[in-house]
């Protein structure tokens, strides 16, 4: 790919380190939060339901503000954490929680979807067979959802190597950082002349998005016809 | 042994049963709706009584005095569902050792190899739920089941989607299992014929009470056993041994009140059988007949008779300790003074029992699980 630019090709990397490190980290509390969604029932289950949705709703450059004020290094998280040593404004880390935060409610609603499609009698089934509750979800759910849970991780892949507003407002817009290939897009088209490095990371996107959605469509059949066993 | 004794109501419905179950098949008997699932899902643990208590074999389950309410899991109880609810993502080998993963490794469960070899499904192991007709689902059920080392055995009406046929093909394997004791079973049927071929014990159950609970052929040749299940279902079941097979293609069982003659029966001499014999095919006659068609008529003593809100009466009579159950016209009940102590014929054409009405009873060899 010798037509992209060294610039050009550090935003790509980035995206894809960033977008990697969102889903890797979010995935395991988006299943939880799925599986709680679903299943359980508590107190606060609808404000939890909302306050996942959020981000979805709210203008992103909302989201990102919110996100500054917490993890701000005088934020009461980002405070805590600086003390310990670690800060995520204006850092790459702050972007992939920016993306991970922005792509949360896309993963949330496709893992929980196919946890609603789990027949729940066979829940029931697995634990007159002796089978406490973390080993039903872990023997009878996870693997009848596991095409559900690609599905949501690769969305929300896709949704955070997109994500803007909320990363350029909590981590700024800073090359080789926090400059991923939206953030990179929006640069070159505020220089003269940069219309052609823009144009060439606009195919990058529109591939890398193609790209997701195909993955996904493919390994969600496969693992489906491997669950359902015709 | 298992003990039940659980109260709980619903908006619309209120279950209040209590009764004991010894070993072998224990038939939960009754209409849809009587409370027969709410009863087998309050010892699963899936449904937690107001109140109550729930002993198997040793074990508290459920006593509200105690405060002890086992989840599911730790009950160890097994679970035939009318729907098998097999894993659809795993294999008919997998889905049977699923429980043997949970089970206590003290719990001395049955081999493997002796419940596939029983149900008959040594071919399917390496096959998909998903592939298997209804009837082979069923019997992976309950080996699924069986392999999960259970202290108590509850079925709910595990061949009610099932046609006939398949019904007929499998009440054989569950007659071995019966055999084999390898824990207490609880069965839930609302059919007369599947509860005389396989119960010990029934418990008959209407809206949300035990009616009569006991013996299955005392049960089963009760009035109100006629009554709550109907006169077309009503009908007794007798236990005899199998005396001698004629040339003619017609058996000769003892039974209490001497010889009955049925169509022959698969099993040999000197094997007992329950013979199922329907309340409509029983004839009643003040005196023996001459010269007539029907093979068998048994001296009998009117023990009770009820009238319905038809224009049948249905009459227990007592042949010996064997007991029958017939149903005549009131018309022909007024004619023949059937009143109890009436000492009466009761005609029953051989014929009219059906092989499916007749079945062996302990056919299995001693034990073959360890």
């Amino acid at each position: 790919m010798g037509w992209l630019g060294p610039e050009e090709w550090a935003a790509v990397a980035l995206s894809a380190q960033v977008s990697f490190w969102a889903v890797a980290a979010s995935l395991p509390l988006g299943v939880l939060t799925a599986h709680a969604l679903a299943r359980w029932s508590f107190p606060g289950r609808q404000l939890l339901n909302g306050l996942v949705h959020l981000p979805l709703i709210l203008p992103p450059v909302v989201t990102g503000y919110l996100l500054l004020l917490t993890f701000g290094v005088r934020g009461p998280v980002g405070g805590l954490l600086a003390e310990m040593g670690v800060t995520v404004a204006f850092r790459w880390t702050g972007a992939a929680l920016a993306a991970g935060v922005m792509a949360f409610p896309l993963m949330v609603r496709a893992i929980r979807l196919s946890i609603e499609a789990v027949d729940p009698r066979l829940e029931e089934a697995a634990g007159t067979l002796g089978a406490s509750r973390f080993w039903v979800f872990l023997t009878v759910t996870l693997p009848l959802i596991a095409p559900g849970v690609v599905a949501g991780a690769i969305l929300a892949f896709a949704k955070a190597m997109g994500e803007f507003g909320a990363t350029i407002t909590f981590v700024s817009n800073i090359p080789g950082e926090t400059r991923t290939i939206p953030s990179a897009i929006y640069a070159f088209l505020q220089v003269p002349g940069g219309e052609g490095p823009a144009g060439r990371l606009v195919l990058v996107s529109v591939a890398l998005a193609m790209a997701a959605l195909l993955l996904s469509e493919f390994v969600g059949r496969r693992v489906a016809a491997r669950a359902g066993g015709g | 042994m298992l003990e039940v004794d659980i109260r709980h109501s619903f908006p619309a419905f209120s279950l209040d049963v209590a009764f004991a179950a010894p070993a072998g098949v224990t038939a939960l008997f009754g209409r849809s709706g009587s409370g027969k699932t709410t009863v087998v899902n309050a010892l699963a643990g899936l449904l937690r009584p107001q109140s109550g208590r729930i002993v198997a074999d040793g074990a508290t389950l459920h006593d509200d005095a105690r405060g002890v309410f086992l989840p599911p899991h730790r009950r160890r109880v097994g679970y035939v569902f009318q729907d098998a609810r097999l894993f659809p993502h795993l294999s008919v080998r997998h889905n049977l050792r699923y429980g043997r993963w949970f089970a206590p490794r003290a719990a001395r469960g049955p081999d493997m190899d002796a419940v596939v070899d029983m149900l008959g499904i040594g071919h399917l192991l390496d096959r998909r739920p998903g592939r298997l007709s209804g009837g082979e689902k069923s019997r992976v059920a309950i080996g699924r089941a069986l392999l999960a080392a259970p202290r108590l055995l509850l079925m709910d009406e595990p061949f009610a989607a099932l046609d006939e046929a398949r019904k007929a093909e499998l009440l054989p394997y569950l007659e071995r299992l019966r055999d084999a004791a390898v824990a207490p079973i609880l069965y839930v049927s609302h059919s007369a014929a599947e509860v005389a071929r396989l119960a010990t014990t029934v418990v008959l159950l209407d809206e949300g009470r035990v009616v009569e609970a006991g013996p299955a052929a005392d049960v089963l040749t009760s009035l109100s056993a006629a009554t709550i299940l109907g006169v077309r279902e009503a009908g007794a079941m007798l236990t005899g041994v199998v005396v001698r097979h004629d040339a003619d293609g017609i058996s000769e069982i003892a039974i209490s009140a001497g010889a009955l003659f049925v169509p022959h029966v698969a099993a040999p001499v000197g094997a007992t059988v329950r013979i199922r014999i329907q309340a409509h095919d029983v004839i009643l006659a003040p005196e023996p007949p001459g010269l007539i068609s029907a093979l068998n008529v048994l001296p009998a003593t009117v023990a009770a008779v009820r009238e319905g809100r038809g224009p049948g009466v249905i009459a227990q009579l007592s042949l010996g300790p064997d007991r029958l159950l017939a149903r005549v016209t009131r018309r022909s009940a007024k004619a023949l003074g059937v009143e109890e102590g009436r000492r009466l014929y009761a005609i029953v054409k051989a014929v009219a029992v059906a092989p499916e009405n007749v079945a062996p009873e302990n056919v299995a060899p001693a034990a073959p699980f360890g």
